[in-house]
């Protein structure tokens, strides 16, 4: 058991990254990671609706009939997202207001329904729920590595507190747009050069080609 | 709020383009965009339901959820008009236009899950606009994407045999294209800006 277990995190995290190797999830991946504080934020949001989703899914897969499994699963997905979101509103108004609607979104972040799809489809909901635990964790393992270093660069800081002290010049692009993209491009780069995939091999290039 | 919608029209192409300013709709945008021509399908299938989602969105939220106090059902209303709209695209086309329904073949189906659909639509609760405006947005944004992904899938065609790192190769070389793209389109930052 907790072999497997240790193989389901090795897989969700390094091997199979979501982000870096499925290209999945990558709208949200690169809208909060200016800062630190908000994708930290956004990472634990997602751990949480990523595990609950695939239990309830893994829990009710006996009873689901195939052909409206999509319908349902978007339904139990959207009904977490909305605690994630009320329970926000309610305790951290200001940070609901910088997150915007990138919280709604994880509805449709492709990582939460990849997984319910191909893994708690098929598995009991234990491992389910590790699986999305997993998952959740790769994804925010991406964002944090990302917001480290446009956090750092763009403002001088981590999680607010000033780093680099006065005389450092924000480097204004790592906070736009573009700053966010190059990133990434850069974080798959290594991935796939120094990660080996689930075969053992190091892929030649990355999921979408 | 009242800015003109042909502003917010501008800007939605523009300055706040769905993909390289707000990141939104990433997933079909790097998986589809290898040739100019499906690009394209994808771009005008995507534009068609944006407009009709925002406005429908828009009728549903203001007139349905906001009187009874259900807004914070939004996501779950939002999520399946949208599959529902599709469909029904999905099966208008397939039964007067033949042709483009072929020719789009299985992008419709995929639109739902598009975050630049579902984006849209918050974005148009959070920022406060009206029908009008709303109705400008979906549309200023779908061209903005499709102006996008044809411009995106333009230079993939181009670096098909060049020679790039293998590690790079793929997904990696082509985010680092988007920020390029990002990059120029923030030239366009003083046509309008609305936020």
């Amino acid at each position: 058991m907790i072999r497997k277990i240790k193989n389901i995190f090795s897989l969700g995290v390094f091997k199979d990254n979501p982000v870096t190797r499925q290209i999945l999830g990558i709208c949200s991946a690169l809208a909060v990671t200016n800062l630190l504080i908000n994708s930290l934020v956004m990472g634990i949001g997602l751990i949480f609706v990523a595990s609950f989703s695939s239990l309830t899914v893994s829990i009710i897969r006996k009873f689901t009939p195939k052909h409206i499994r999509m319908m349902v699963q978007t339904l139990i997905i959207s009904a977490y997202v909305i605690i994630v979101d009320i329970v926000l509103k309610a305790y951290w108004p200001a940070m609901s207001e910088a997150l915007g609607p990138y919280v709604g979104l994880i509805i449709t972040n492709c990582i939460i329904m990849g997984r319910c799809e191909v893994f708690a489809q098929n598995n009991p909901p234990l491992t389910s729920f590790i699986d999305g635990i997993a998952s959740g964790v790769g994804y925010s393992a991406v964002l944090l590595f990302i917001a480290f270093f446009r956090e750092l660069l763009g403002f001088g800081s981590l999680f607010g507190i000033n780093i680099l002290g006065e005389d450092w010049t924000n480097w204004v692009f790592m906070i736009m747009p573009p700053g966010a993209f190059f990133m990434l491009g850069i974080l798959i780069w290594i991935a796939n050069t120094y990660i080996p995939d689930k075969d053992g091999n190091i892929p030649a290039s990355g999921g979408a080609k | 709020m009242d800015i003109n919608p042909m502003v917010i029209f501008m800007a939605s192409i523009f300055t706040n383009n769905m993909i390289l300013a707000n990141f939104l709709g990433m997933c079909s945008f790097i998986a589809v965009s290898k040739e100019i021509k499906t690009a394209w399908g994808l771009g005008q299938a995507v534009t068609f339901v944006l407009t009709g989602t925002s406005i429908l969105n828009y009728l549903i939220y203001h007139h349905i959820l906001v009187p009874y106090d259900l807004e914070y059902l939004r996501f779950i209303v939002f999520i399946i008009l949208i599959a529902a709209f599709v469909q029904l695209v999905e099966m208008i086309v397939e039964r007067y236009v033949p042709t483009l329904y072929y020719s789009l073949g299985i992008f419709l189906p995929l639109i739902t899950v598009n975050c630049a659909i579902l984006g849209v639509s918050l974005f148009m609760v959070i920022r406060d606009y009206n029908l009008i405006q709303s109705a400008f947005f979906g549309l200023g944004s779908g061209i903005g994407w499709a102006l996008a992904i044809v411009a995106l899938a333009g230079i993939r065609q181009k670096i098909k045999n060049a020679p790039i790192p293998k590690g790079l190769d793929g997904a990696g070389i082509t985010l680092i294209i988007i920020g390029l793209m990002a990059l120029a389109f923030i030239g366009f930052s003083g046509i309008a800006n609305v936020q």
